[in-house]
């Protein structure tokens, strides 16, 4: 199954859409709850992401019976520093953002403990690309 | 204890979802940054707040907080009631601090998440 | 009632600003959010945080407050902690979570 989304950058009336439409789905394929909150939670964390630091984006889903996999583009500045930006606390949101409740440097590692499996790509003026992948069965061995 | 329990210790008012009042809670967090409320793994937990937008309930939503109470008398706009609405997450109004808030509940024997 | 009586009980470690341990407590705020501190926080209180950049410093000495406590064994940053120096007020770390901290703080401020 294949979902795309396009979100609007700085829109925070709608930030948090995607990933509550995709946590349906979720739970009407039956994955399992524990799986399915670390994916939403990730999900949303990504989502905000384009809000609060890009120009817009596209969020594509894939769902198949081994995983579910996200991938998040946006146009925005990009990052300059990827292994800083990792970095629990670490910052570049604006003063309004961190009004809003966000901006504390917890997303991106946030979604890293969440993912089985997660890429950034990104540089400053070409915009970000994150690749995150989870698991149905936590052992992907025995797929 | 139920959520009309902990209302009431609060000197709350329920503001959405009135029908799920005998739901119990067993544990509380405290906070105003979204990114934290998302590390929550638990179930029947109460997220006490002073900040009031809709990504308060998009973030618990994700959590799977189903109960929310802001504090400082903060007027819960209508878009953050019908979003809650959508989830059947309460919501409840308290005159009182954050910090006070959390006082009572501590001392009612609500247990934090670590 | 001075933050030197209360540090251990809340397990408080003291990381910057020294010269405010003694600092006397009004009262206590918690939130995350830089404008609400400033809108409502109350002079000589206690203000609960995860926030650790240097921000917090220049929200508490405009506010006076007594000491600024960061959670969940957060530490302020560098800048943090030079302001926190220049200015005199103390910021603590705790290993305790908002709820906790201040269910206990709560209590041990009714009880005076």
């Amino acid at each position: 199954m294949h979902l795309r989304f396009e979100i609007a950058g700085g829109d925070f009336t709608k930030a948090g859409n995607v990933a509550s439409a995709v946590k349906k789905v979720l739970r009407k394929l039956s994955i399992d709850q524990a799986i399915s909150k670390h994916i939403v939670i990730a999900l949303y964390e990504g989502e905000v992401n384009v809000v609060a630091h890009s120009y817009g984006g596209t969020i594509d889903v894939e769902i198949d019976n081994s995983m579910v996999r996200f991938t998040i583009t946006d146009t925005g500045p990009g990052i300059e520093d990827i292994e800083k930006a990792m970095e629990e606390g670490y910052s570049t949101a604006t003063p309004q953002v961190r009004e809003m409740g966000f901006g504390a440097g917890m997303g991106l590692s946030n979604m890293k403990k969440n993912s089985d499996s997660m890429s950034i790509s990104s540089a400053p003026g070409e915009g970000t690309k994150v690749e995150f992948i989870k698991y149905l069965s936590q052992n992907p061995d025995c797929n | 204890m139920t959520i009309a329990e902990l209302t009431g210790i609060v000197n709350g008012r329920v503001i959405c979802c009135e029908d799920k009042l005998s739901t119990q809670v067993e544990y509380a967090f405290a906070s105003d940054l979204m990114s934290d409320v998302l590390t929550v793994e638990q179930e029947n937990i109460v997220l006490i707040t002073g900040l009031a937008n809709t990504q308060v309930i998009r973030t618990s939503e994700m959590s799977d907080i189903n109960c929310v109470v802001f504090g400082r008398d903060k007027k819960i706009g209508d878009q953050i009631i019908s979003l809650a609405k959508e989830n059947n997450m309460v919501l409840v109004e308290s005159p009182h601090s954050v910090f006070h808030i959390a006082g009572e509940l501590y001392k009612a024997g609500i247990k934090s998440i670590y | 009632m001075r933050i030197s009586d209360i540090a251990d009980s809340i397990d408080l470690k003291l990381v910057s600003g020294a010269n405010g341990f003694s600092n006397e407590i009004k009262g206590a705020y918690v939130s995350d959010l830089l404008s609400d501190v400033m809108g409502n926080a109350g002079e000589g209180y206690i203000w609960i945080t995860l926030q650790t950049h240097q921000n917090i410093i220049a929200v508490a000495a405009l506010k006076d407050l007594a000491a600024v406590i960061l959670v969940k064994g957060n530490m302020p940053d560098k800048d943090t902690i030079e302001k926190s120096n220049q200015e005199g007020i103390p910021v603590f770390s705790t290993q305790l979570d908002t709820f906790t901290v201040s269910g206990k703080l709560f209590n041990i401020l009714k009880k005076a």
